[in-house]
C-alpha cells in the first residue's frame, strides 16, 4: 500500500511533467532564451505546481504527521550560505547546457530516449563525485 | 527552434506536479524532490526508504507511457544539444544539486511552497545562471 501510493504519486508527477512538456528539453531552454526564441510556459508551470502546493501544503501542516509514516522529515536547515548559493547557480549553468533538470529526466527515462540515459548516467557521476568532494573538503566543520 | 507557447497545458500539468508534491508530504511526510529521491536511491542502507524512492521513480518514468496509451504516442524529447553537452550539463547539474540541495521541484516547487527562503534564494540563483548560460551559448557563441 505504502509503496502503491508511493507509484502513484510519481506517476502523478510524471504525467505533469509530460502535459506541461517539461519532459522537452527544447522547450525549457526556450524558457531561458529570453533574448531569442522566448517561450514562458515554464513559468505557468511553476504557478500552477505552486498554485495547488501552497494551499495543499497548508492543510497538510495542519496534522501533526502524515498518514503513512511518524513524522515529516522536513529540512532542518535555514542557512544561507555560499553553498546553497553557489551549489544552486553551478546547477543552473549545467541546466542551461543541457536543457534537462532531474525532474524532467527521470519521467522521461520511460520514453527510452538514449541520450536521456546519456544525462541520467551523468547526473549520476556528478552526484556521486560531489559526494567525493564534500567527504574530502567538508564545509563546516561537524559539530 | 521556436517551441509553442502552451499556457493551459503548462498550468494544468503545473498543477498536477504541485499535487504530487501535496499527496507525498500527506502520506509519506517527505518533500518530492528528484535531486533527493535520485540521491537517496544511490544509498543502499535502508531498504524501506530504499523501496519508497524506487517506487517514486518508477511512477514518474511511467508518466509518458500512460500518455502514450492515452495519446497514442510518446511525448516527443527534442534535445538540442551535442551528446558532449549532455554528459557536460548532466555532470555540472548533478554537483550543483548536491551542494545547493535541491533543483526545480524540490527547491522551486516544494520548498517556496512552504515560503522557505532558502528555496527562493537557490531557485532565483539557478534561474539566473540558466538564463545566463543559454545567452551565451545562444548568442555570444552561436551554440544550440
Amino acid at each position: 500500500m505504502r509503496l502503491l501510493a508511493a507509484f502513484a504519486i510519481g506517476l502523478i508527477f510524471g504525467l505533469g511533467i509530460t502535459i506541461s512538456d517539461m519532459i522537452n528539453p527544447a522547450k525549457v531552454l526556450n524558457f531561458f532564451d529570453i533574448a531569442g526564441t522566448w517561450d514562458p510556459s515554464l513559468a505557468f508551470v511553476m504557478a500552477g505546481a505552486l498554485g495547488v502546493a501552497i494551499p495543499g501544503y497548508r492543510l497538510v501542516f495542519r496534522r501533526p504527521a502524515p498518514a503513512m509514516e511518524q513524522h515529516f522529515q522536513l529540512p532542518d536547515t535555514r542557512l544561507i550560505d555560499r553553498r546553497l548559493v553557489l551549489g544552486s547557480a553551478t546547477f543552473g549553468v549545467g541546466w542551461g547546457i543541457a536543457g534537462f533538470c532531474p525532474g524532467g529526466a527521470l519521467p522521461a527515462l520511460g520514453t527510452g530516449d538514449p541520450t536521456v540515459l546519456l544525462f541520467l548516467a551523468a547526473l549520476i557521476g556528478g552526484l556521486l563525485l560531489a559526494r567525493v568532494l564534500q567527504s574530502r573538503f567538508p564545509a563546516r566543520k561537524p559539530a | 527552434m521556436e517551441t509553442a507557447f502552451t499556457p493551459w497545458a503548462s498550468l494544468g500539468g503545473g498543477a498536477l506536479i504541485g499535487l504530487a508534491a501535496v499527496l507525498l508530504m500527506a502520506l509519506h511526510g517527505r518533500i518530492l524532490g528528484a535531486t533527493g529521491i535520485l540521491g537517496g536511491l544511490l544509498r543502499f542502507t535502508d531498504p524501506a526508504d530504499w523501496s519508497l524512492r524506487a517506487a517514486i521513480i518508477a511512477g514518474m518514468a511511467t508518466g509518458p507511457l500512460a500518455w502514450l496509451l492515452v495519446t497514442g504516442e510518446l511525448p516527443v524529447i527534442d534535445l538540442p544539444v551535442p551528446n558532449w553537452g549532455v554528459v557536460l550539463g548532466g555532470l555540472i547539474v548533478g554537483v550543483g544539486v548536491s551542494y545547493g540541495g535541491g533543483c526545480t521541484s524540490g527547491h522551486g516547487v516544494c520548498g517556496i511552497a512552504r515560503f522557505s527562503r532558502r528555496s527562493l534564494v537557490a531557485t532565483a540563483s539557478f534561474m539566473a545562471t540558466a538564463i545566463a548560460t543559454v545567452f551565451v551559448i545562444r548568442h555570444l557563441l552561436g551554440g544550440w
